[in-house]
């Protein structure tokens, strides 16, 4: 049995908003697929005892001090926003009427 | 459009309501939790934000460590065993109140997890003590604040843009989840927000938040669900939002009890929903479905490394809590000589900082209490508003209360004082000197009045001389009505019965 099927594949690029012609969906559910069986493949030579990596660098508890800094300039940012209002990112319908 | 009901009285006979309640808290840290961004509320849109809390490329987080600070001290508050090792995940969701299109959060791996706040209960038989079980809590962060422009009822839905503000993403937030609460029967609404009541007193005295609900930065939502009896499975929930204040709680909980009692009984099912809170109507209307649009495909966050609190730190933590809540009440009641129900009052009405600020500026408990409980949760009340949020403060409730033993004004004088400050008219002495307001203390002025009393009033004043001192309220009710009420009613008695020989 195959580790991702197409409708999962077509599950997935409709959560993440991307159009996906039906030979692409057969295409990725077919790499996708090879690429889940090399991964499950780690976990079966993980032993209970081997904790899941987290990070490259095994470290924890980085923490910086509650200290304010400085901002960035709203006019500047806003400049990069396709649309602004009244200081504020102009963003389209989101919602339709029910 | 407001949905059929049936009478709570009907709910309670044919179901047994099951609560939930998720609270968020925005923590009062000066920065933001991934970023140094302040956390100012009200500040001009978007002049607290940065590549960070924007989502910029190439921008990474960086935990505030007094907020995971914050975050142990309310698990250690709330009963709660401390993770030793956890982590942050993404929660992905597309909507633009969060620009980096995720939202940085706990999944399975909260930082707090199974503890419990006893919250007490006024019931038929007495006091009972309910314990609410929680859950979780977790880390995350807040998300941006949107308008809704244009549409016909300048709500999300049909708008025709959206204006947004990113001041507030990011900035530190505490989920905090409960177990399923049952067995509240028909207290389930009361219990909830003795709940919400008590978790606000516990964030406050371990001041990690501001928690005004009416700015948001104590949020409450509340999952409520029927079945047939306490034994048969759990029925569909529905989550109602917006429910921002510890009254609009019970409301909520009390509307949506009857209103799916209502469907419940027609023989319709359920859906599971999110429903939206309108403190105006009264009701809650449908939001979106749930549906797997919902599907948030978490994974743990790459650009943060785990949190590891060692024992050490949570010990010392745990050392330094504040008086719990229930054992300071416990005290205070015994030092004002009040009962628990009383006690319980002035909690569930937010007004136990508010009291304990007006007894240091120096009125008696008593007083203070009568204060913030009386006239003034009215006047909270009647402007849709927390008691803290009242235009006075615990210095001017202390100096009104000084002005009332000095003599100066009456409890009715008093309250009109409270209208001028609330109005800014300024300080209650102030006020009364403006609005000409004093007691009449000058005898001859009052005699006049007195006489003209018992001159109206032939019939009182013999019976008086007869000895049925009884009979004085009512020429003592006519002098006040004829002084405005300016005068010390008691000054008054005594006069009118001397007046009369007795």
């Amino acid at each position: 049995m195959s580790a991702i099927s197409r409708d999962d594949v077509a599950h997935l690029a409709s959560l993440a908003r991307i159009e996906l012609t039906e030979q692409e969906l057969n295409d990725y559910a077919g790499q996708l697929d090879v690429i889940l069986t090399a991964v499950a493949s780690i976990s079966e030579v993980a032993a209970d005892d081997i904790p899941p990596t987290t990070h490259a660098v095994p470290v924890v508890n980085v923490f910086r001090d509650d200290v304010v800094t400085p901002s960035l300039d709203r006019d500047s940012v806003l400049d990069h926003a396709p649309a602004a209002e009244d200081g504020r990112f102009r963003v389209p319908r989101i919602l339709d009427e029910e | 459009m407001s949905a059929p009901l049936i009478d709570f009285d009907e709910v309670i006979a044919n179901f047994d309501p099951v609560l939930g309640l998720e609270v968020h808290v925005e923590l009062g840290t000066a920065s933001k939790m991934f970023c140094g961004c302040a956390t100012e509320f009200g500040a001009d849109p978007n002049t607290q934000v940065c590549p960070t809390c924007l989502g910029l490329p190439g921008s990474l987080p960086v935990v505030n460590g007094t907020a995971v600070e914050s975050a142990i001290r309310i698990g250690l508050a709330l009963n709660c065993s401390i993770a030793s090792w956890c982590r942050f995940a993404r929660k992905n969701y597309f909507y633009p109140d969060m620009p980096k299109n995720f939202q940085t959060s706990q999944y399975d791996e909260p930082i707090c997890y199974e503890g419990y706040l006893d919250v007490d209960v006024e019931t038929d038989e007495g006091t009972r003590t309910f314990r609410v079980e929680i859950e979780r809590a977790h880390m995350e962060e807040d998300t941006g604040k949107s308008l809704h422009v244009g549409g016909s009822t300048g709500r999300i839905h049909g708008a025709d843009f959206s204006l947004v503000d990113y001041n507030r993403a990011g900035i530190p937030l505490i989920e905090i989840v409960t177990k399923p609460v049952e067995g509240a029967g028909k207290y389930a609404p009361e219990v909830a927000k003795a709940y919400v009541g008590a978790l606000r007193e516990l964030l406050r005295g371990l001041g990690v938040s501001d928690v005004k609900m009416e700015q948001g930065s104590l949020r409450c939502d509340v999952n409520l669900s029927l079945r047939a009896s306490a034994d048969a499975p759990l029925g569909t929930r529905t989550e109602t939002k917006n429910v921002n204040s510890l009254r609009s709680v019970e409301r909520a909980i009390r509307y949506e009890m009857q209103r799916q009692a209502a469907l419940l009984t027609d023989g319709t099912a359920i859906i599971q929903e999110t429903r939206h809170w309108h403190e105006d109507t009264g009701v809650t209307t449908s939001g979106r479905v749930k549906s797997d649009a919902e599907d948030y495909r978490y994974f743990p966050e790459p650009d943060l490394v785990p949190v590891a609190p060692s024992a050490e730190w949570i010990e010392q933590l745990r050392a330094q809590l504040p008086e719990p809540p229930a054992e300071r009440s416990k005290r205070l009641r015994e030092e004002w000589g009040i009962s628990e129900k009383e006690m319980q009052s002035v909690i569930n009405a937010g007004a136990l900082d508010l009291v304990l600020a007006t007894i240091a500026e120096g009125a008696d408990p008593a007083a203070s209490r009568k204060w913030w409980l009386g006239e003034l949760a009215r006047r909270a009340n009647d402007e849709g508003v927390e008691l803290e949020s009242l235009a006075i403060t615990a210095k001017q409730v202390a100096d009104l209360e000084g002005l009332v033993q000095s003599g100066r004004l009456n409890d009715k004088l008093a309250r009109q004082v409270i209208d001028g400050v609330l109005a800014g008219e300024g300080e209650p002495a102030a006020v009364a000197d403006s609005r000409g307001l004093q007691i009449v203390s000058d005898d001859s002025a009052l005699l006049e009045a007195i006489k003209a009393a018992i001159e109206a009033d032939p019939d009182a004043a013999q019976k008086i001389r007869d000895g049925k001192v009884a009979a004085a309220g009512a020429l003592v009710g006519s002098v006040m009505k004829a002084t405005k009420g300016q005068a010390d009613a008691a000054r008054v008695r005594e006069l009118v019965l001397q007046e009369l020989g007795q």
